[in-house]
């Protein structure tokens, strides 16, 4: 029993983070249908910035959180302005091609910028672990956790209740439509491509405690939380929640009950099986509404 | 929805080539000279490997040529860059051998990198010291291989040891899954029964792993007495963390592939009370006067520091101990290869920063289990146990 609950703590923990990352894939895949390689590098520069901001120049917490995801969402728009917008034909596999060509230039800024090794900063508050039933739940998880349920609640608000949000949504069901009646779509594309890439950065903050944090450590994120969004649905924001956290539990109990090993094989598993079973994912377009 | 599953399949296939990098390598060129190739993980993963190896090679080289050569002649070395990865191990094995024309090669890095340059070099007859640990390299034993890194078995052997000197009986062992941690974690368990140690469970990590709090819950339920992690940076300080988060109780063993000041930082206050085997490099200060190494040891790190303004790494020895051993094996070689190979295998009592090589025909390791000494992590130092 203490053990179940450990596996648990621990796949909500990775989960929420997959969630976040899932939530950038899923934000931009509905206002331009691209999926975005270089989302795993947001996530990288996100953790580096914070490390860099936080514990070298010791700025406040909140301030090096505001910052960082403010630097990756600024890092987001540059790359939609000077590298997606000007292409001439935006067939999708072109696109997805140049976010490969930004995610390795990313990378390779990182290890320019911060060197090949890894960098460990303390959790947000040193408060000690809580025990339940015998089982350790980390202060940095409930953090985590705090936080991704402050961004779910915050995006629901945008798309259902703001004018931005609607229009956000417009853009998405038809950018064409949208632009007869007389939404900027392109303002649109540019803020889902900052509010993704501030996805990857606050998935980064949050995860840059408890783990070791390093410039090639975004193509793996990426990848998990790609799966995340696949699993969910993409294009769905409660369904890229729900994938994260399922995929978290399922990589925790996989290594917990069955074998260590499996951890990745299992992530991996579960993409290929979505893709081929249902590619609309378990909340797709087919079962309720996007948003 | 067809079409989004078809872009996916394509963007799965696509992030699988993006785990593939680029990279080129340093080329020299002199007269009439003793030629040495060099192939390290210069860049890469395994750059804390590679990086200091390169740096104590070619310091090697300086210090042997300002001392006169080799019968009168200058080495010169040839490095290349592997990156870690086989292939580009193999394809600079190749240039050393056909462009580069060298006597004899020192490195790779890593196990994987020397298994696939191995075949190369016994077609071409080419003496290899390698720099990496794997057993497999020197066992069964070839004729043209030869190492100077410790084997995980010396290291096993060092840790069971004190295990056996604590009361310690039952362990769990939680291993990285690459050749490093395969290897630590099949010589664990082929040397357990031999120190009278049961293995309870047997978990693993992968190298990227950002949380292991799940193996080691599973570890704990089974009670073991202590705890062996087995890997490279940055798993193993993921490791120590988790374990002081969930407040596990038990004694934490790591393998030497983390001795290095990086996994104190990275592992912060969870590092305290750590055992692990290491070099004697780390500790040189500590060591008694009497050691016979000390001198060896003390003066590569005062050349090291004080060449490259850094400190210097338990791994960089591998690459300064292969040199001198070539360098001795050169004299009155006349650049005759099978002269170099045989004259290597015969060399004992070497003294070098790794430990004291004694070659011979059935072992082209040399070291013994005194090339390792357990150290324990205090206040963020090293600090030597009594042997």
């Amino acid at each position: 029993m203490q053990e179940i609950l450990q596996y648990f703590f621990s796949g909500i923990t990775a989960g929420a983070v997959y969630a976040v990352i899932a939530l950038g894939f899923t934000l931009l895949f509905n206002a331009t249908g691209l999926i975005n390689f270089a989302q795993g590098e947001f996530v990288m520069l996100g953790a580096l910035v914070l490390i860099t901001l936080w514990k070298v120049l010791a700025l406040p917490l909140i301030v090096a959180f505001a910052l960082s995801v403010a630097v990756v969402a600024l890092i987001g728009i540059l790359m939609e302005r000077m590298a997606l917008r000007t292409v001439r034909k935006p067939h999708p596999i072109v696109m997805v091609i140049i976010t490969i060509g930004i995610s390795i230039f990313l990378r390779g800024v990182g290890m320019l910028t911060w060197g090949k090794d890894a960098h460990s900063v303390e959790p947000f508050t040193q408060h000690a672990p809580v025990e339940v039933y015998g089982a350790t739940l980390l202060p940095q998880s409930l953090w985590i956790l705090g936080i991704v349920l402050i961004i779910v609640a915050g995006l629901q608000f945008f798309f259902k209740r703001t004018l931005a949000g609607k229009a956000m949504e417009a853009c998405a069901i038809s950018k064409k439509a949208a632009w007869l009646l007389g939404i900027p779509s392109e303002k649109m594309v540019l803020a889902a491509f900052a509010m993704s890439a501030a996805m990857g950065g606050v998935a980064g903050v949050l995860i840059a405690p408890i783990t070791m944090s390093s410039y090639d450590m975004g193509t793996m994120l990426g990848l998990k939380g790609f799966c995340a969004a696949m699993l969910g649905g993409l294009g769905s924001v409660l369904g890229a929640v729900i994938g994260g956290l399922l995929l978290g539990v399922i990589e925790a109990f996989g290594v917990g009950l069955v074998a260590s090993g499996l951890k990745d094989v299992l992530a991996f598993l579960i993409l290929l099986l979505i893709l081929y079973l249902r590619p609309s994912g378990l909340l797709g377009a087919k079962s309720i509404q996007r948003f | 929805m067809k079409r989004q599953a078809g872009l996916s399949f394509t963007v799965v296939v696509m992030w699988v080539l993006l785990l593939v990098g680029t990279g080129a390598g340093t080329v020299a060129w002199a007269g009439d000279v003793y030629r040495i190739g060099g192939i390290f993980a210069v860049t890469g993963p395994s750059s804390f490997l590679g990086d200091p190896e390169k740096r104590s090679m070619e310091m090697a080289i300086d210090e042997i040529n300002a001392a006169g050569g080799i019968d009168g002649r200058k080495l010169e070395a040839v490095i290349y860059d592997s990156e870690g990865e086989p292939t580009k191990a193999v394809l600079a094995a190749n240039r050393l051998i056909s462009r580069d024309r060298v006597l004899a090669v020192v490195g790779t890095s890593l196990t994987p990198t020397t298994l696939a340059v191995i075949p190369i070099m016994e077609r071409n007859r080419i003496p290899l010291v390698s720099c990496a640990a794997g057993i497999d390299i020197t066992e069964p034993v070839r004729p043209w291989i030869f190492k100077t890194a410790q084997s995980d078995a010396l290291a096993v052997g060092a840790i069971y040891e004190h295990m056996k000197k604590e009361g310690i009986e039952r362990i769990g062992i939680l291993t990285v899954e690459n050749a490093f941690g395969e290897s630590g974690r099949h010589q664990l368990q082929t040397k357990a029964e031999e120190f009278g140690i049961q293995i309870v469970h047997a978990s693993s990590f992968g190298a990227r792993d950002t949380d292991m709090t799940a193996q080691l819950t599973r570890i704990r339920g089974t009670n073991p007495d202590a705890i062996v992690c087995w890997g490279t940076n940055p798993g193993p300080a993921v490791v120590a963390r988790n374990l002081q988060q969930l407040n596990i109780n038990v004694p934490l063993y790591q393998s030497h592939g983390v001795a290095s000041p990086r996994f104190i930082e990275l592992a912060g206050d969870a590092a305290d009370g750590i055992y692990l085997p290491t070099g004697k490099i780390l500790v040189a200060d500590q060591l008694p006067e009497d050691d016979p190494q000390k001198e060896v040891l003390t003066r590569y790190i005062e050349s090291f520091e004080s060449r490259f303004r850094m400190p210097v790494s338990g791994f960089g020895g591998y690459a300064y101990d292969a040199v001198y051993l070539l360098a001795e094996a050169l004299k009155g070689s006349d650049g005759d290869r099978e002269k170099i190979r045989s004259s290597l295998e015969q060399i004992s009592g070497h003294v070098g920063v790794t430990g004291i090589f004694n070659f011979s025909p059935e072992d082209h390791n040399g070291l013994s289990s005194d090339a390792f000494v357990m150290v324990r992590i205090e206040n963020g130092e090293w600090k030597l146990l009594d042997q």
